[in-house]
């Protein structure tokens, strides 16, 4: 009864002003009023709810986007902008002792993005990306390269395979590094069995156990935009170039690398934003030794309770993040993702 | 193409896929080991995996997850579907925006979203627990779902919609009879891709959760903490080849429709 008497207010205007501004689309319609007894009945008849809602709809477009973005824009002002907001506040106030928060303001959070041990980690976390970039760059197009050239009917077998791990938990997958990596691991192990080594490889919780996993993690990143760029690419100016005489390395510098340099620029993007900031890969293969940005940020909200400086750092690296996509936007990079979409 | 490859470059190739996918494979084979302190062969044994259903900390692990997981999907999916259908269909003012708003938990570091929902939960004074996963999870699910829906919409035929208006069905007959049917392979897609994802987080949900819950995902980073066990090797495999059987569906009835 309620619902009723709820769809009969709002479909009020809809019955007299807008019929009338609309004319003859709308005027066929049985007036609103009809509906008025069977409410008074207390008849809940679906239908002719339906119906006047979706006339409603009809009339006002406003409403009806509103009606079915509103969801969606609720949870994401709730949970996704409102938290953003509040890391901004936090960001701003003063640690008391023993990890609480004083509501005092005080730009001390980023005032300590200039302490020296901070800057060493960035530019540990930088490098680090920097190389995952480098490696996922040459290893990535060696794929991508092989799948579109010479993947034949199995083209789109080999590109799932490459996306599948993404699917798989990234958990799961850093650890099994773990077990090949490790003093007792499986490399070592077998190292130690055929007799090259006597004592086990140091390849855990360094720098090189650091960049394998994140390179294991981030290269299906490289792989996908590449191979879209280079399924692109017309092979028939490759085929001009091998008639007039090119040699293989030069089509590929002169022709291949310089058409696919929207994809390289977009691998490289989305490899290093999430590279540069990842915590659970220095984690978990890293140990104590190799810090990074990521890593260090959690350790503030969790060991040590600043929140105010890990607020402040993790803002820092947002901004580095939201600077790189700009850029890539800017490159035409989205609207080369949008291609590739439709 | 018939030329034959380089064989440099399968050589290399080959390689690389076996950099994919030999941590796995090692993960999986020796969870059929006893072997304990090592990652030796020493014969085959089920004893692992045993462990992993008699532990009750696992058992409780998996409810958290199926209770996060579960409702996670049927809401995203259900968000993602309209919200798609709104910016495919809808032309108005600000659908760029909202589009790159929508994007945003998908572009953040997941430590970040993580941090900053942590703030947020203790901020408005919200226990930390299953709700505020689910909540999470449902936050950064919904653009994914979005992003496969639109997907599917942009092949569905227009003129098909038009053909059952012009025959006299009204927009919720539309929708329900001709919209839905089309668009259900894309709605099936994202309900089986968003499983895994929310099944598998691991940073945010590690940021979310209180001290009681725990999903599988935690389970098995605090027992990586504790020490390495085959243990895990056993919980590990069945967490990657469960999920992947979604996955594997979700693709497949996304492509079959494109023929």
């Amino acid at each position: 009864m309620s619902d009723g008497n709820s769809v009969a207010y709002h479909g009020a205007p809809c019955g007299h002003e807008e019929a009338r501004r609309a004319g003859s689309i709308i005027r066929h319609q049985r007036p609103l009023a009809s509906f008025l007894p069977a409410s008074r009945m207390m008849v809940f008849d679906l239908r002719k709810v339906r119906r006047s809602i979706f006339r409603f709809f009809r009339t006002h477009p406003g409403f009806r986007t509103g009606a079915a973005l509103s969801p969606a824009a609720f949870w994401l002002t709730i949970f996704t902008l409102i938290p953003m907001g509040i890391v901004i506040y936090y960001s701003f106030l003063t640690r008391g002792p023993w990890g609480t928060i004083e509501y005092t303001f005080t730009l001390d959070s980023y005032r300590q993005i200039f302490d020296p041990l901070f800057l060493k980690i960035f530019a540990r976390s930088f490098k680090m990306a920097g190389l995952t970039v480098a490696i996922c760059l040459v290893a990535g197009y060696l794929i991508a390269y092989w799948i579109a050239f010479y993947g034949g009917r199995h083209k789109n077998l080999l590109l799932f395979l490459v996306i599948l791990p993404f699917w798989t938990s990234y958990l799961v997958r850093i650890y099994a590094w773990i077990t090949l990596l490790s003093d007792h691991g499986l490399i070592n192990n077998f190292l130690v069995k055929v007799q090259l080594i006597d004592a086990p490889l140091p390849l855990l919780h360094n720098q090189f156990s650091v960049l394998t996993g994140l390179v294991y993690t981030y290269l299906p990143f490289m792989i996908l935009p590449l191979y879209a760029s280079l399924e692109r690419l017309d092979r028939s100016i490759l085929e001009a170039a091998a008639d007039l005489g090119a040699t293989a390395m030069e089509r590929f510098y002169k022709i291949t690398l310089p058409l696919t340099k929207a994809g390289v620029f977009s691998g490289s993007v989305l490899v290093f934003a999430p590279a540069i900031g990842e915590f659970l890969v220095p984690e978990l293969l890293g140990g104590a030794k190799v810090m990074m940005i990521g890593k260090f940020i959690a350790l503030k909200f969790i060991g040590l309770r600043h929140w105010p400086l890990g607020s402040a750092y993790s803002l820092m690296l947002l901004t580095i993040i939201l600077i790189l996509l700009y850029l890539y936007m800017r490159a035409g990079g989205g609207k080369d993702a949008f291609r590739e979409q439709q | 193409m018939t030329r034959s490859s380089p064989r440099l470059l399968t050589f290399a190739c080959a390689f690389l896929y076996l950099f994919m996918y030999a941590p796995l494979f090692v993960l999986i084979v020796f969870s059929f080991t006893p072997a304990e302190y090592s990652v030796e062969w020493e014969g085959f044994t089920l004893k692992w995996y045993e462990a992993v259903f008699n532990n009750k900390n696992i058992q409780n692990a998996l409810k958290v997850s199926l209770m996060v997981a579960i409702p996670s999907v049927l809401i995203s999916t259900a968000i993602g579907t309209i919200t798609a259908f709104a910016l495919y269909r809808y032309k108005f003012f600000g659908r760029g925006m909202f589009q790159g708003i929508l994007y945003i938990p998908l572009i953040m570091p997941d430590l970040v979203i993580g941090i900053s929902l942590l703030l947020f939960f203790t901020f408005i004074q919200f226990d930390l627990g299953i709700l505020s996963i689910l909540l999470a999870h449902v936050s950064f699910s919904i653009p994914l779902a979005t992003l496969v829906i639109i997907a599917r919409m942009q092949r569905i035929d227009r003129s098909l919609e038009e053909a059952a208006m012009d025959l006299g069905a009204d927009e919720w007959t539309t929708m329900r009879k001709v919209t839905l049917p089309l668009l259900k392979p894309g709605i099936v897609a994202a309900a089986l891709l968003t499983f895994p994802w929310s099944f598998n987080d691991f940073v945010i949900t590690f940021f979310v959760s209180g001290v009681g819950s725990s999903t599988l995902p935690l389970r098995v980073y605090s027992m990586i903490r504790l020490g390495v066990s085959p243990m895990i090797n056993a919980l590990g495999t069945l967490i990657v080849l469960v999920p992947l059987v979604f996955v594997i569906i979700g693709v497949y009835l996304e492509k079959r429709s494109v023929s």
